[in-house]
Parts: C-alpha cells; structure tokens; sequence
C-alpha cells in the first residue's frame, strides 16, 4: 500500500472539482494505466474525466512520464491535458 | 548566465535584452510572445504546475546552454489573467555567434511550447470560457530540434 499526492490541472481540474487529494494505492497498480484503470472504478466522475486518456498527459513526480511508466516510489503523480503555454 | 523566472507581472524586454547585450557577448537574440486579440477574445487566464514549471524551465535552459555557444539565456514565463497585446513570454539568448543566438531562442520557444506544464483558458466577450487546445504545429516544431 503506498501514499501518493494526485494533482489535477486545468480542464482535469474542472471536471473532477478538485485540484488535489491523497490516495492510497492498490497493490495491483503498477503502472500509470492501472492507476488509471482502479481511479476509473472509484467514482463516476473519474470514468468521465479519463475517458479521453489520448487527451491527457502525466507527470511522476514533476517529470513528464508515459502511461506504461511504473509509479513504484512515486510522491506526486498529476494528470492535466496537453500543455499550451508560451 | 540563467535566469529563468516564472511571475504575474509584466518583464521589460529592453532591460532584459540590456542585461545580456553587458555581457559583451556581440550578440542578443530575443523572442516576445503576446496575447493575440482573436475572436473577440478578451483574456486569457495562464495556469501552471509550480514545482514542475520550475524544473522543467531550467532543464530546457540547460538544455539549449549544452548545444549552442551560449553566454546567457533568459526566460521568462507571466502566470495569471492577461489581456490581449499583454507580453506572456520572454526568451532571450547571447552569444558571440548569431547563429548560436537565434537558433538557441527559436529552439527555447518551440520546447518551452511543448514542455513547459501552462495552460490558457480564453475568455470571450460574450461570456464564454474554454481552454486553449494544444496543436500539432506546436508538436512538429518542437520535434524539429530532436
């Protein structure tokens, strides 16, 4: 079981009402995709904002990460759309 | 030198400029992005992810300092609620080579597009939001310098 901080911006941030919250993971979720695949279970609202995965990017502890990344050790781990800065 | 810098205020692109012209370098190179007007849009709200615009502003600070001559670069990047023809982006690079200098600062702007964690959210004049979706030309000219 291990403690991870989830941080939610921008459109992420609308549509789940929240920009952060703590969360204790399931042995089972190994990678980004199973993170995603147990949050999807939890609630209604999750299956809705992450029913587009194509549309939204990760970062694993300030580092932008690829959905197969592993998130063993992970602290912070956020999701939020394709950045559109500069 | 860097100076990477993250701010809601406003910067002044010839002080800026000024500061690296006195490293004597020859060379100042400089990219000013501002708000465009389109749409009848009337602002635009710049959201980040602090602790990793940070980091990955410096990275790609250090990034360009590794690959061209460089005796300074400067980036800096307004958060909050800007209107149109407000400066959002400064880069700005030095060097004793022109090449090194504009090649550096047009790689700095294309990357800082694709890597930098901001968000835009548009607001219209008739009440309406929505957020800026990330483009393809953004992804091509970013992998240009792959």
């Amino acid at each position: 079981m291990a403690h991870v901080t989830l941080l939610y911006f921008a459109s992420m941030r609308e549509k789940l009402g929240r920009e952060m919250e703590e969360r204790v993971l399931p042995e089972s979720a190994r990678t980004v995709h199973d993170l995603i695949g147990w949050l999807v279970t939890q609630d209604a609202d999750y299956a809705s904002a992450f029913a587009e995965p194509a549309k939204l990017r990760c970062a694993i502890d300030q580092v932008l990460a690829p959905f197969d990344a592993p998130i063993a050790g992970a602290r912070e781990i956020a999701f939020f759309p394709p950045v559109t800065g500069g | 030198m860097k100076s990477v810098r993250v701010q809601p205020e406003d910067f002044d692109p010839g002080g800026e400029m000024a500061a690296l012209g006195a490293l004597g370098s020859g060379g100042v190179a400089s990219f000013v992005g501002h708000v465009r007007g389109d749409d009848n849009l009337i602002a635009l709200t710049l959201e980040h992810y602090p602790k990793m615009t940070a980091k990955a502003l410096d990275d790609l600070a250090e990034q360009a300092l590794a690959r061209w001559a460089l005796d300074g670069v400067t980036l800096i990047h307004r958060i909050g609620r800007l209107v149109p023809g407000d400066r959002i982006v400064l880069v700005c690079t030095a060097s004793r080579h022109r090449a090194a200098a504009l090649e550096a600062c047009a790689y700095l702007i294309d990357r800082l597009k694709t890597d930098a964690p901001f968000w835009k959210k548009e607001e219209f004049a008739d009440g309406r939001t929505s957020w800026v979706e990330a483009r393809q030309s953004d992804a091509a000219a970013a992998e240009r310098w792959d």
